[in-house]
């Protein structure tokens, strides 16, 4: 075992990075190290459903194309995939081709995991492999036709899909190798952050510069410094990885699945790493849009709206309280081109991750019974455009849409 | 058909401020914990919604968070010469209802009692006399302040409460509160920012010689991040506390310190909605089995247990013990028994200074923001030439300001009209209020037992309460009283009035929600329900956790106490009686 091992994981070295790992391989063994590779790839994000066993089957996944419910991937030979082999699990993560030939939609983000190495997926195949088998059937497909035809997927694969191993930047530091490695390849960001094409790829130039999903808008994750994290610290960025809270955010939404379920779980190191690259990523013009005058008709009406209902939490300049209310003030998420996220947090509140290391679980009420559209609108644009921040007004249709 | 369910280790009946801290502390032990919520989930954001939570009308007049005496009624008379008669709305009282309990809805004052309490029987008696106490039935409560110090101060740090030390190990701290005993380290937040009137009380009452101080508050004076990592925010002083949630995460409750953290863990689960029947015992009736429990279909359940911790509201820790034939109950006319003995309230009384030129901006509050002087509190102040024992606190604790019920007029203002319209503006803002909150001592023939006539919905006596002002409590309070008119007179407004307490209780107005005793604590199994670490003395894997431990009532709100007793009981389960379950940790 040990000297099968040795030599891959020096092949591997610059792209796994896990330098514990490679200096105690006595303890790192196939299922501890895909274990890890199971927190890096989030499986448990779409697999696992709310209260069900782990990995036996996920919620529906809401596509523009239908619904597309996560398979039970445990050992279960009927209704997981206990008789796949390695090679099939392999090609599925990596080609979108799963047992038997059958091609996967790329919901399932193969055009991402496909840049892992071949090493980290069979250690997560020996994982997989570990988990408790759970007797569950789940039709993934439940897409209207013609979606449901499968081999459709061989074109989509053809527009969208190259196919290959992550290849490292000799120019770059080993630390954003790293981080590249794990941003699009395991961590998969690009699938909610990158904005897509009309067959639901990602759009070329831009990745992760913001995309909407599911009711949600996944905020522009570059170095972009006004709606990116470019003005954040690596450290900021480690911190609201690792504890679903900075000063600057609370993560909330799906974002708060993936803190809880993986960004909260990774080694220091590889946060660190996703933070190097994510500060490198292109980020398109950071140049600021003029704000909202502040005595624009709609801005003054959110200033009592904001003073009224939100500023006992928030604070009346906006900065919010450590671990508890996120600031607006200088807040990337709230100035991102859509105010997607800001409209369902408002109409609908939602409740922010939690983590060993920040515990509060804090949550924003409701307040759609309380507000109407041009009120949710108006409170939006004065968030939006007030301490300092900047970003285009929101018109009360957009926030019918989200009712 | 009763459903039996797979055994727990612990099972905790009421989900509020002490079934949490004891979920919390036994979880972390390791045990299997499941708590029995009478009343609804409840949380923050879903249910003290921000734009909801400040409903006078809902929360404060028709009592949205309360119970309702149609899931409990209780009767009432003033002495065992009557017939008591069931309250058809509760309030003189008013209690909680839901996860979090009480722990919801109070105002957040959060004292220590002082040993002089816990050794009050000692006490008085060795300073003067036992004929002075004679007409009451005092008691030592078996702990001591020294002993409690470090479970004060654990729920103090929980709870982040605001405040400023009057004595950290013996060394008097200026401004703060120096008749407190010593304690190891100041609160953990600085006092509030005061508002005029309890600043203007301030200044009068030192002027007399008085010694105020700022009344510890569970009303956050800052951001703060408790011991469990969860954090809380600043309190925005909306006034809207006492029978409201806090939509702000501004003021200590088990949603605000404790459950986001205990309800992630696997080892613990409420069921909510669901009401204890009875603690089932085994036929020795040493030991208890389970509890049975109702849901809100009416199925039956019985939830077997290696430990019961009854952790409800006083009262109804009180009846479940009644109800499920757990130690001998009190009576009143041998003064034997001990379930139902003791019960004790709170003996208040008020004042208000009516100003022509001021301005306190009453809207502008916390539920525990104010000035309170000790001077005449417990025994802090020399009894010898006086007709009573015990004392109060002076309390310059403007709540609130809120517009249904802040309605203040002076003397002759008609009660309705244009002119009373003129006055009650004139009134709202110019009006100083401060109040004694006076100790409550047993009596023979103040106690709790189940009544005889009335029932539940499940056909279960009501509890009923018998209990008057004590004459020794009258005496007490009507001298607190007289302080009071001094105090107020110095104010130099233009009117004031002193509301004194008479003899007669009356369950109609509100009072207080501090109703204590009935399973206290003490050294003796003959006079008192449990030990010091409030395990019953007559089935030992029986904790009763909660002002129904109190021996006495002191001149202080009792969440301070209840929640240092119930760390208290926690520490001695995790360190005592978890290495020899079902055993006395106290040998009678």
């Amino acid at each position: 075992m040990k000297t099968l091992l040795l030599p891959l994981t020096l092949s591997a070295l610059s792209l796994s990075g896990s330098l514990a790992l490679a200096q105690a391989p006595d303890q790192a063994d196939e299922i501890i190290r895909g274990r890890y590779q199971a927190v890096l790839t989030d499986c448990a994000a779409c697999h696992t459903a709310p209260g069900g066993k782990p990995l036996s089957g996920g919620l529906p996944l809401h596509t523009p194309f239908g619904d597309l419910v996560p398979p039970n991937i445990t050992p279960d030979k009927e209704t997981g995939i206990g008789d796949w082999t390695k090679e099939e699990f392999r090609s599925a993560l990596k080609e979108g081709v799963g047992h038997g030939g059958k091609r996967l939609y790329p919901a399932m983000p193969y055009p991402a995991y496909t840049k892992m190495s071949d090493m980290d997926v069979d250690n997560l195949w020996s994982y997989i492999r570990t988990v408790e088998p759970v007797h569950n059937a789940v039709e993934a497909n439940q897409l209207p036709f013609p979606f449901n035809i499968r081999t459709a997927m061989l074109g989509w694969n053809m527009l969208n899909f190259t196919p290959g191993d992550f290849k490292p930047d000799p120019g770059k530091s080993e630390q954003w190798n790293r981080g590249a490695y794990i941003v699009q390849g395991a961590g998969h960001c690009g699938t909610c952050h990158t904005p897509k094409n009309l067959t639901g790829a990602d759009k070329d130039g831009v990745a992760l510069q913001g995309a909407s999903l599911q009711g949600w808008y996944a905020p522009n994750i570059t170095s972009n410094s006004h709606i990116g994290i470019g003005a954040w610290s690596d450290d900021e960025i480690v911190q609201y990885l690792k504890t679903g809270q900075n000063s600057h955010s609370i993560a909330s939404g799906p974002m708060r699945e993936a803190v809880q379920e993986s960004t909260s779980m990774m080694t220091d190191g590889d946060l660190k790493a996703i933070a190097v690259y994510l500060k490198s990523v292109d980020g398109g013009p950071d140049d600021k849009p003029k704000a909202v005058a502040a005595d624009d008709a709609h801005m003054k009406a959110g200033a009592l709206i904001y003073h009224d209902t939100c500023s006992a939490c928030h604070g009346l300049e906006g900065k919010g309280a450590s671990q508890l209310f996120p600031a607006l003030a200088g807040s990337p998420l709230v100035q991102q081109p859509s105010a997607e996220t800001l409209t369902h947090l408002v109409l609908y509140g939602s409740q922010g991750a939690t983590t060993p290391a920040a515990r509060t679980t804090p949550a924003m009420p409701s307040l759609g019974w309380r507000l109407n559209d041009q009120q949710v609108a108006d409170v939006l644009t004065y968030i939006r455009n007030s301490w300092g921040n900047a970003a285009a007004a929101v018109a009360p249709a957009d926030v019918k849409d989200k009712r | 058909m009763t459903v039996i369910l797979p055994r727990k280790d612990v099972v905790i009946v009421g989900l509020g401020w002490t079934g949490s801290i004891l979920a919390h502390e036994l979880t972390e032990e390791g045990l299997d914990v499941v708590a029995i919520e009478r009343g609804p989930w409840r949380d923050t954001a879903t249910d003290f919604n921000i734009g909801y939570a400040q409903d006078e009308l809902r929360y404060a007049i028709r009592r949205d968070l309360f119970l309702q005496p149609v899931v409990e009624a209780m009767t009432m008379r003033n002495n065992t010469t009557q017939t008591a008669l069931p309250m058809r709305e509760y309030g003189s009282f008013l209690p909680g209802n839901g996860v979090g309990g009480a722990g919801v809805h109070w105002n957040g004052h959060t004292w220590r009692f002082w040993d002089t309490d816990f050794q009050i029987s000692d006490h008085l008696n060795q300073r003067y006399g036992g004929d002075r106490v004679q007409e009451l039935q005092l008691q030592n409560w078996g702990v001591s302040a020294s002993e409690l110090e470090t479970y004060y101060d654990k729920f103090e740090y929980l709870a982040g409460i605001s405040g400023k030390a009057g004595n950290i190990k013996g060394q008097i701290q200026p401004g703060g509160n120096p008749f407190e005993d010593p304690r190891s380290r100041d609160y953990p937040l600085p006092p509030m920012q005061m508002t005029y009137a309890p600043t203007l009380f301030a200044e009068v009452t030192k002027s007399l010689g008085l010694h105020p101080f700022p009344t510890p508050a569970a009303n956050m004076s800052k951001d703060y991040i408790n011991p469990l990592g969860i954090a809380m925010g600043q309190c925005t002083m909306c006034g809207f506390c006492e029978r409201f949630g806090c939509a702000n995460y501004s003021k200590s409750s088990a949603q605000t310190t404790i459950l986001p953290v205990l309800m992630k863990k696997k080892n613990f689960e409420v069921r909510t909605d669901s009401e204890v029947l009875r603690v089932e015992l085994d036929a020795s009736k040493k030991n208890a089995r389970g509890v049975t429990y109702v849901d809100t279909s009416g199925q039956e359940y019985f939830q077997p247990a290696d430990m019961v911790l009854l952790c409800a509201y006083g009262l109804h820790n009180v009846r479940l013990m009644l109800l499920s034939g757990i130690g001998q109950p009190y009576d009143p006319n041998t003064g034997e028994g001990t379930v139902g003995r003791n019960y004790c309230y709170q003996t208040n009384a008020g004042a208000q200074v009516f100003f022509d030129d001021k301005n306190f901006n009453p809207f502008v509050a916390a539920g525990a923001l104010g000035q309170t002087v000790d001077d005449y509190n417990g025994d802090a102040f020399d009894h010898g030439g006086l007709d009573f024992v015990g004392g109060a606190g002076i309390n310059c604790i403007p709540t609130n300001g809120r517009p249904i019920q802040t309605r203040p007029t002076p003397p002759g203002t008609p009660r309705w009209g244009k002119d009373w319209k003129q006055a009650t503006v004139n009134a709202y803002k110019s009006t100083l209020s401060f109040s004694s909150q006076g100790s409550s001592y047993p009596t023979r023939g103040n106690y709790l037992d189940l009544d005889p006539q009335y029932n539940d919905r499940f056909g279960r006596p009501l509890l009923r309460v018998t209990f008057d002002f004590p004459d020794n409590d009258i005496r007490m309070s009507n001298w607190v009283s007289d302080r009071m008119e001094d105090i107020a007179k110095t104010f130099g407004g233009k009117q004031y009035v002193n509301t004194r307490r008479k003899k007669g209780w009356d369950s109609v107005p509100y009072q207080s929600t501090h109703n204590t005793g009935g399973a206290i604590m003490g050294a003796d199994p003959k006079t008192s329900a449990v030990n010091k670490y409030l395990q019953s003395w007559d089935v030992s894997n029986l904790f009763v956790i909660g002002a129904s431990a109190f021996a006495h009532n002191a001149g202080k709100n009792p969440t301070g106490t209840v929640g240092a007793l119930a760390y208290h009981t926690a520490d001695a389960i995790r360190q005592q009686y978890l290495r020899n379950p079902g055993q006395p940790l106290v040998s009678a």
